[in-house]
């Protein structure tokens, strides 16, 4: 493990071997459909609180990645996961059902990042062999923990962004496994790749003092510009070396304003429009009335662990930097006046 | 003549909420606080009650007409002395208030929250 | 030093808002106000045919606006609890958030939410979260405003 500035590099290869997205009823009827492992037709999935729901959602997660990683639960050294509400409850419930050890990891809506950057570094550190990552958010215990209730008769801002109902998880190894074959479009069968865990940046926290928690796009993008910014400052690449680009849950204002920043930055903008979007503007249709786009731990958790892991295996994709975007704001930060910090993570995959 | 009075005020006390959600950052029950409270501060005034005068329900049905209701009753309890102050402005109200608690308490009690459609 | 530092943090906080703010679509200030209008206007056109019919039926003028304000109220909680409500709102806005439904609607949509929290300390205590405020303003707006017309009254008889 090498370590330049912000940028971390596994030496020791960090394999990603398994993966497992689930999504609710508004993200199925989206355009990334196909590429989600399981769609659910209620969003209760059959529980009694939202909270439950949210835990099972990402609870079958992880159980599915680590199936489909032929691991069982006893070979596995640590779940790091988090998703958005308070004290972090549908990990710390998902933990007690899977009787694994875990570290709850809170890092908004940009904690899928968090949790492969360190869980890769647990992987590289040989600290342990198989680790379980995750992350979940849910519409309806998000929004009435941050926003207001369901049934408040209030209208949504055109800023305003949907929280995704969705999970994702994944199952990070030293040692890779052979995915198997997999038939393509024409009919002629493919080797899997192996996805490497290849470097990742640590963001800083930066507030560019928005207010407005409809407005968590703009308050994010600053801080996933200064992440790539500086990753691809440490790496010495420049932006086309990556085949994509993700950020998490800017949404389409945060990406605007990000592309905007960018060519500020001296990156061309055919390179952006050609390599770089964001999870937020992937996981809906404009017509859904979704306004700004997705947010949610749950909105980069799943593009993750479902298309870029999918298509990464087929080998579409070989290198992808992805980056979780977090708007640290709490439930009473914005009462007391105080503006909302945003954070952001990238990590580097390669498959080989 | 006296129906579209009300619709024109009742509307217009709606496009001026309107506009304080949008073109603010209030949030719905900051607005709700702001129109009762100055319901009840036009009609301390005297400016509110012609308006109800001439509109009915239009100025009485948005919620500067519960402010409205509520200093009206205040007011109306000064013959009273203190204690009709204090109580004039609750019992003016009292009949919503009433019907909104046991009513919403029952309602809460039956339905479940929907989820997303 | 210091002050200068928080000086400048504003500006930029301002800058990057305003810059922001360029990349943000404007609400729709015409299309919404106007479905308030007619929304509004309705709502209280609506009820004031209600205060006629209770009037001409032989109820007093002020019970009639009772009566009116309670069947709003009535309403406006039953679309609350089978969640066509936020729906309704979502197209008319302030139409029907101004109104007296507004108020009803802001009572049972927090209490509904916090069901499973108890029918005690959830139902119960969340029924105000968001109407508390409207309450608690409102009166203690017309408890001052009592006062200081009680006020008025005794510097006038004295």
């Amino acid at each position: 493990m090498a370590r330049k500035k912000q940028t971390i590099i596994f030496g020791n290869k960090p394999y990603i071997i398994g993966s497992y997205s689930l999504v609710g009823k508004k993200e199925s009827d989206g355009p990334m459909k196909k590429w989600f492992d399981e769609c659910l037709e209620d969003d209760t999935y059959g529980e009694k609180t939202w909270e439950k729901s949210e835990s099972k959602m990402l609870k079958t997660a992880m159980s599915e990645a680590m199936r489909r990683a032929g691991k069982n639960k006893d070979e596995i050294g640590v779940v790091l996961s988090g998703d958005l509400l308070n004290q972090l409850m549908s990990s710390s419930f998902t933990a007690r059902d899977l009787h694994i050890p875990f570290l709850g990891m809170y890092g908004a809506c940009s904690t899928m990042a968090e949790s492969l950057l360190l869980g890769a570094v647990l992987v590289d550190g040989r600290y342990s062999d198989d680790i379980v990552i995750g992350a979940s958010s849910h519409y309806c215990t998000a929004e009435r923990q941050f926003r207001m209730p369901l049934e408040h008769g209030n209208q949504r801002p055109p800023s305003a962004q949907w929280t995704v109902t969705g999970s994702g998880a994944m199952l990070i190894s030293s040692k890779s496994r052979d995915g198997g074959f997999r038939a393509d479009d024409k009919g002629s069968w493919n080797r899997l790749k192996h996805i490497r865990v290849e470097c990742g940046t640590i963001g800083k926290v930066i507030d560019a003092g928005i207010r407005d928690a409809n407005q968590m796009g703009s308050a994010m993008a600053p801080a996933a510009v200064d992440t790539l910014l500086n990753h691809l400052e440490d790496t010495g690449r420049d932006l086309d070396y990556y085949d994509v680009v993700l950020t998490g849950d800017l949404g389409y204002i945060g990406k605007d304003i990000m592309k905007d920043l960018l060519i500020d930055a001296g990156i061309s903008k055919n390179m952006l429009d050609e390599r770089y979007d964001d999870c937020g503007c992937m996981i809906y249709d404009l017509q859904q009335d979704i306004h700004s786009g997705g947010s949610g731990c749950g909105c980069s958790a799943s593009i993750f662990a479902g298309y870029i892991y999918k298509k990464m295996t087929t080998g579409e994709l070989k290198k992808v930097l992805i980056m979780s975007t977090g708007a640290l704001l709490s439930t009473i930060s914005p009462f007391q006046g105080e503006s909302i910090p945003g954070i952001a993570h990238a990590v580097s995959l390669v498959a080989e | 003549m006296e129906y579209i009075l009300s619709f024109i005020v009742g509307g217009v006390i709606c496009v001026i909420g309107q506009i304080m959600m949008d073109a603010t950052k209030l949030t719905a029950p900051r607005v709700l606080v702001i129109l009762v409270v100055s319901g009840a501060i036009l009609q301390a005034l005297g400016i509110y009650q012609p308006l109800v005068d001439l509109a009915g329900t239009g100025a009485r049905i948005p919620l500067p007409g519960f402010g409205y209701n509520l200093a009206k009753g205040a007011i109306e309890g000064v013959s009273k002395g203190l204690l009709g102050v204090v109580t004039g402005g609750l019992k003016a109200a009292a009949g919503g208030i009433a019907v909104a608690i046991g009513w919403g308490y029952l309602m809460a009690l039956i339905f479940d929250p929907k989820s997303i459609r | 030093m210091e002050k200068e530092k928080a000086v400048d943090k504003k500006d930029i906080s301002k800058a990057y808002e305003n810059y922001a703010k360029k990349f943000t679509p404007k609400p729709k200030y015409i299309a919404n106000s106007l479905k308030a209008f007619f929304v509004g206007g309705t709502i209280c056109v609506v009820s004031m045919w209600l205060e006629n019919r209770f009037i001409s039926s032989g109820a007093e003028e002020k019970d009639a606006s009772a009566y009116v304000v309670m069947i709003l109220i009535i309403i406006a909680q039953l679309l609350t609890g089978l969640g066509w409500f936020d729906t309704i709102a979502k197209h008319a806005g302030a139409g029907v958030i101004v109104p007296i439904t507004g108020f009803a609607n802001s009572m049972v949509a927090p209490a509904l939410e916090y069901k499973k929290e108890g029918v005690v300390l959830g139902v119960g205590g969340k029924l105000f979260s968001l109407a508390g405020p409207v309450l608690v303003c409102g009166i203690t707006a017309s408890i001052l405003i009592g006062l200081i017309y009680l006020g008025l009254d005794l510097i006038s008889v004295g």
